[in-house]
């Protein structure tokens, strides 16, 4: 029914009209004295030594590939811990075997060198 | 707590021994496919070969399961529904369950020799095998879209990967890539019409999805959504297949692909896309027949038209072949046409007879193509076809036996699989199809004959001889035996496609999951 969606709108409608609103007021009232410092961009509080549009190293990829996979892992583990007791012998069984082929993999990627920064 | 404690002690307790059963060859496949990740890391260069045995003994192993299921199935019983109806192991999934195990094994023999001739003999190409296997059998007992799709992608990524296994090949390595894109959007888009099937119905479950679709399209025949939502699922299916217009990116693929992968792609991962397809048109969307059948017409004929008229012009032999495993989901295309499924089958045994003996001959003519890959020689080109009956009478017999097969000249399998799409049609009255199918043969004699012309007719262009491997020679072995045997002995494998159909219907699958 489209009119149950009418308060999703109205929702979405604050929500821009707040982050618009602080935006504006905040240009507004503030004092705007720019220098080099204050415009560079932040890196967790280190100076940029360069620009950030170069190629990368395809080990940068691997790295991220990895992490995604172990990510998802853990996704997947936090769920079964909430519900460990509920989900008994049956759900203990049915994650080490989860955890069995992702170890596999583990290995795996350990022994070919991905995890080697050469 | 009360909502999430019932479906979790239900989940607990409704997974029984039986559906392990089910799962067993799945599951036997997965550990075999670890071992050989496993193994391989500790296999010296020479020992490499080890892995192929593994997998065949893994492939081994798996159809024994499916045997165990095979004999579940008794008379009286017509399929077995498992984890909460997911998946119905019925007769048409244990016959597409051998067709996949067949078409692996072949493929992991033909590619000892060649992957040593590639220098890129690694453990990872046999493991990958078997996971993709693993992805086609849940592509054929699935009975649920998110598990149909699970090992429809569990295929593909496999498939992506095996097809740019030769890293160092620059024509493998685009053919990888473009194989990915094209393949990742598509399954985008089929992805998206699951979605509005989901939206419409309100289930996941094929029979679920059947019913409501019933009532919606009795409602309204014109349903704009359902026939949006029908285009998209039917654009990533047939992609999957290959058919005219989503086929661009079957020859780039199956040219740069490794040729026993080619061989692979061809029989097994098509007859799992069929699978699949049959699965869908006719389990769950079966209530929009009048819908998707002139659609399917129009695609059938520009399949058939597309694949055999740009086969002709082919100087490649893979790229050659690509083209007419495109014609050939084209014939294919018609028996799905023709079948109007309660009361006329002999469509749908026909298209699975078709796969049937598709599997052996078209293997056949790749493992050819790659016993011919020797230092310095690619051999895919039609030049290196030339003259071979001086240098390797056996192959180059054999070649034209799978040849004369796939242009359907009895009494080869290949004129059983065209004779029963043709009867099919003529049965249920599409005389003009029948017609336009039997001229595109002729069509398809002239190329194949062509490579035929090279083999026998033409002087050799070099003096490098053919060796045969005795892993190649089995495979070739397995092969002919299929091609001849089948078109020599039609009955037995009828009645195996027969008993494959039989209580394959959708009302006795829906009766049994409600």
């Amino acid at each position: 029914m489209p009119q149950n969606y009418v308060p999703i709108f109205i929702f979405l409608l604050i929500a821009f009209l707040i982050g618009a609103g602080t935006v504006l007021v905040a240009s507004l009232i503030r004092p705007n004295n720019p220098d080099k410092v204050k415009l560079m961009p932040y890196e967790c509080g280190i100076d940029p030594v360069d620009s950030a549009r170069k190629r990368y190293t395809v080990r940068f990829y691997i790295v991220a590939i990895l992490f995604v996979v172990f990510d998802v892992e853990t996704v997947f583990l936090f769920p079964w811990a909430v519900q460990f007791k509920l989900l008994g012998l049956f759900g203990f069984v049915e994650m080490m075997v989860f955890l069995g082929i992702l170890i596999v993999g583990y290995i795996w990627i350990w022994k070919k060198g991905a995890l080697e920064w050469i | 707590m009360d909502v999430l404690t019932t479906p979790l002690t239900a989940f607990s307790q409704y997974f029984s021994k039986s559906d392990y059963v089910l799962a067993l060859p799945m599951i036997l496949l997965t550990v075999f496919a670890l071992g050989i990740l496993m193994i391989d890391l500790m296999l010296p260069e020479e020992w490499k070969r080890l892995n192929a045995l593994t997998a065949l003994i893994g492939l081994g192993f798996s159809a024994a399961a499916v045997f165990r299921i095979h004999s579940l199935l008794g008379p009286e019983v017509s399929c077995i529904p498992g984890f909460f109806g997911t998946v119905v192991m019925d007769r048409f999934a244990v016959y597409f369950f051998y067709l996949f195990l067949v078409g692996a094994a072949v493929a992991v023999l033909m590619s000892v020799k060649y992957l040593e001739i590639e220098r890129e003999n690694h453990g990872e190409y046999y493991a990958l095998i078997l996971f993709s296997v693993i992805g086609m059998m849940a592509m054929a007992c699935g009975y649920d879209i998110i598990m149909l799709f699970i090992g429809l992608e569990l295929m593909a990524l496999s498939t992506y990967v095996l097809v740019g296994f030769l890293r160092r090949d620059q024509r493998s390595n685009e053919a990888a890539l473009k194989y990915l894109i094209l393949g990742a959007f598509s399954s985008g888009i089929f992805a998206y019409g699951l979605s509005l099937f989901y939206g419409l119905t309100g289930s996941t479950n094929l029979g679920t999805i059947a019913q409501g679709l019933e009532k919606r399209i009795s409602a309204n025949p014109n349903d704009p959504v359902v026939i949006f939502a029908l285009l998209a699922v039917s654009t990533g299916l047939l992609f999957k297949i290959a058919a005219v217009p989503f086929h661009q990116w079957a020859p780039d693929a199956y040219e740069g692909a490794p040729t026993a992968i080619t061989g692979f792609m061809s029989v097994a991962v098509k007859s799992a896309a069929w699978a699949l397809l049959l699965r869908m048109f006719l389990f769950g969307f079966y209530p929009l027949r009048a819908l998707y059948v002139p659609m399917l017409i129009f695609v059938a004929l520009a399949t058939l038209t597309g694949g055999n008229l740009a086969a002709i012009t082919q100087t490649n032999t893979k790229r050659l072949l690509a083209y007419s495993s495109i014609a050939h989901v084209g014939y294919m295309l018609l028996g799905l046409i023709a079948s109007d499924g309660t009361s006329n089958t002999t469509g749908i045994k026909g298209i699975m007879f078709y796969l049937l003996v598709y599997t052996f001959m078209n293997l056949g003519a790749f493992a050819v193509i790659a016993s011919l890959r020797r230092r310095e020689i690619i051999g895919d080109d039609l030049d290196d076809l030339a003259g071979l009956y001086k240098k390797a009478p056996v192959e180059a017999v054999l070649m034209l036996i799978f040849l004369l097969s796939l242009a359907g000249i009895p009494p080869l399998a290949g004129f059983y699989g065209k004779y029963f799409i043709f009867l099919s049609l003529v049965e249920t009255g599409h005389f003009a199809l029948a017609g336009i199918a039997v001229l595109y043969a002729v069509v398809g004699l002239y190329y194949y004959l062509k490579m035929a012309n090279a083999m026998f007719m033409r002087e050799e262009t070099t003096a490098e001889p053919v060796k045969s491997s005795p892993s190649m020679s089995l495979a070739l072995a397995i092969c002919a035996i299929g091609t001849i045997g089948i078109g020599l002995f039609p009955n037995v494998f009828i009645e195996l496609v027969n008993w494959s159909m039989s209580g394959a219907n959708a009302a006795t699958i829906a009766q049994l999951m409600h």
